[in-house]
């Protein structure tokens, strides 16, 4: 019972991140190497603006996440606007300089000690008793419930959304979605700052639960494996994957070896690589295959 | 090569000086005399000066390698740190388990490097850019598990100690050692040039320019471009084993993403597709925190910013990276051709317009 909790909250995890991979990926082809960096300056900021306004939870959060949202507009504003165009190498070599950056700037500001937003907001993580003797922290919890408000969140923005279909659009035909007055820039803008939203959310929650220092990169990079056994461009995709990769983990550390954890994901990457490069709900064309 | 002319007034005339190593009577010249420099270079440096002398070429063969595969055949890798991490790993544990001297342990890095990279080059047989990079991180990750498996199960849990390398009584370390990684990066950037003025190289740029036209043109694109991680993965994993006697020490802890990262940025800072922009970018990653570290220190209160020189370094690494990426895609190298034509052309601005770039 024990283990269907733990799978479910590594798998609530996975899908928050991977949600930004899959996002900026079907908007604008570019894989984001810095989606664990910026969940992490996501959940730095929560502790600041959580230190600012002691007594004020909710403004802190609330603030926390306009911050995190524009980060993401700016990243694209900024930097990744100038990348259109280049090699994919390019692309994807400028998000990981983004990242180092990012890292740099994060131990520059806030040391590279352990942080507690959760003090720092004065909240308490009591653990809730579920059936069959389970346990269950307060914050993942909130994880997964976050995780369902989120995905339903995306798929009600991407379908009825007007913004929505553009981004769809935009995803689909560059050329035509411009050619129709669609505003690319904007919609690549508003990819990258949703993406950070929702990845700065599960940075967020992973800070609240289990203490906040650098070693959520390594959380972010492994999410990348789900939303690739998914299918880079397929939401839905990337819930299964996130449900894959999270029982495959889980599964391993507890029957063979908890040094296993880092790997498992990648070992299901590749294995997807290998027989279904595309993903499992990814659309076939879209690969660039040879 | 389809290089610019190197000086003034010297066109080539046959087809065997487009092929030349060496053009002109400066550039040989030139090129004897930093080699003497170079053979000359521990008589007058500072163990600090030469400890870094050495980290430059040891960086140069890796930078040479991904230049190969990245920048001339196309493929992208994102495993190189595993590769590096591979040959030092199986010097450590060739010479832990049966105390193999060097002579062994380098051919047999090599070849665990060549197997690695047939592994690691398959998925480009049937994926390209961005899903290619990611399989071969995922590859990285692996490599990087056996190797702490192996690590802890045999008890060596903060890494293998390696004594340096003995040839016959002597053993190579310090001063000497300097001969022997000068050796290795100008074998390695002979078999590199070599390769790349050959039908290989000409494959290799016909792959990255169009799989289909070179394909159409008779060139078989599966073999080439395992070829292509063969040769680099071996020499990568050499570049690791050469590094594992260097330093004297082996733990995955040096293995990292960011090793990876740095050898890219070596290969974008130097300039894409350019052998001379992989060793200008293994030179200008290598010194570049011991730049910031200075810089850093020279500012008052030094001491208050001596703990934080590590986040300095990263965040200073990642804004050159970003600035190069967007300012100047052709790396150094563009820069240091925009100065050379500068001068060749002087005083006139531009070139005539066919050719002007690369």
């Amino acid at each position: 019972m024990q283990l269907i909790v733990n799978i479910t909250v590594l798998a609530a995890i996975y899908a928050l991140l991977a949600c930004g991979y899959v996002l900026i990926y079907r908007v604008s082809r570019v894989m984001n190497m810095a989606h664990g960096e910026l969940a992490m300056l996501g959940a730095y900021l929560l502790y600041t603006t959580a230190s600012l306004f002691v007594g004020h939870p909710a403004t802190a959060i609330a603030a926390a996440v306009v911050l995190s949202l524009s980060v993401g507009v700016l990243v694209y504003l900024l930097l990744m606007r100038k990348m259109t165009g280049e090699m994919v190498l390019a692309a994807i070599l400028t998000t990981i300089a983004i990242g180092i950056l990012l890292r740099g700037l994060i131990v520059l500001i806030w040391s590279a000690a352990q942080q507690h937003p959760l003090q720092a907001l004065k909240f308490s993580n009591p653990s809730i008793e579920l059936v069959g003797g389970a346990r269950i922290s307060t914050c993942a919890a909130l994880m997964v419930v976050m995780t369902i408000l989120v995905y339903g969140g995306l798929f009600a923005f991407l379908r009825f959304g007007r913004w929505g279909v553009r981004l769809r659009a935009g995803g689909q035909n560059p050329l035509l979605a411009a050619q129709r007055g669609i505003n690319l820039n904007a919609i690549y803008a508003l990819a990258w700052g949703l993406s950070t939203l929702t990845g700065s959310i599960a940075g967020m929650l992973i800070a609240l639960d289990s203490g906040l220092d650098q070693t959520m990169v390594v959380i972010g990079l492994k999410a990348f494996a789900p939303a690739l056994v998914g299918g880079l461009d397929s939401l839905i995709g990337a819930l299964a994957g996130a449900i894959i990769v999270a029982g495959a983990e889980v599964l391993a550390i507890h029957y063979i070896d908890p040094l296993l954890s880092d790997v498992v994901p990648f070992l299901v990457l590749i294995a997807t690589l290998i027989v279904r490069p595309w993903g499992l709900f990814g659309t076939r064309e879209e690969l660039d295959r040879v | 090569m389809s290089r610019q002319p190197c000086a003034s007034g010297y066109f080539r005339t046959g087809y065997e000086q487009d092929l030349a190593l060496i053009a002109t009577r400066l550039e040989r010249r030139s090129l004897g005399v930093f080699v003497i420099a170079l053979l000359a270079f521990p008589l007058i440096a500072s163990p600090f000066q030469l400890d870094l002398a050495c980290q430059v070429f040891l960086a140069c063969i890796g930078s040479l390698s991904l230049m190969l595969l990245t920048g001339y055949a196309g493929q992208i890798s994102l495993g190189h740190a595993g590769l590096i991490a591979a040959g030092a790993f199986t010097v450590g544990i060739l010479f832990r388990e049966t105390n193999a001297p060097f002579w062994i342990t380098l051919p047999a890095a090599a070849l665990v490097g060549a197997l690695l990279g047939i592994i690691f080059g398959l998925p480009s047989l049937r994926l390209r850019g961005l899903y290619l990079a990611v399989s071969t991180l995922a590859l990285h990750f692996v490599v990087i598990y056996l190797g702490g498996e192996y690590e802890s199960r045999r008890g060596f849990s903060t890494g293998i100690v390696i004594d340096p390398p003995r040839l016959g009584s002597v053993s190579i370390s310090d001063g000497r050692a300097w001969y022997f990684i000068l050796l290795a990066a100008a074998a390695t950037l002979l078999v590199c040039l070599n390769l790349l003025r050959a039908r290989t190289g000409r494959a290799w740029r016909a792959i990255r320019a169009h799989e289909t036209v070179a394909e159409a043109l008779g060139i078989g694109i599966a073999g080439y471009k395992l070829l292509a991680f063969v040769i680099s993965s071996a020499v990568t994993a050499l570049a690791g084993a050469l590094f594992a006697y260097y330093r004297g020490f082996v733990s995955v802890e040096a293995f990292s993403l960011f090793l990876t990262i740095q050898y890219l940025a070596m290969v974008i800072i130097g300039g894409m597709g350019s052998l001379l922009g992989a060793l200008l970018g293994a030179t200008f990653v290598t010194i570049f925190p011991y730049i910031i570290e200075i810089g850093l220190l020279a500012l008052p209160g030094a001491q208050r910013y001596a703990s934080l020189l590590f986040a300095v370094n990263y965040a200073a690494f990642g804004l050159v990276m970003i600035l190069f990426l967007i300012f100047e895609p052709l790396g150094l190298v563009g820069i240091w051709r925009r100065i050379q034509s500068y001068f060749l052309l002087w005083p006139f601005r531009h070139r005539a317009a066919s050719g002007s770039r690369r």
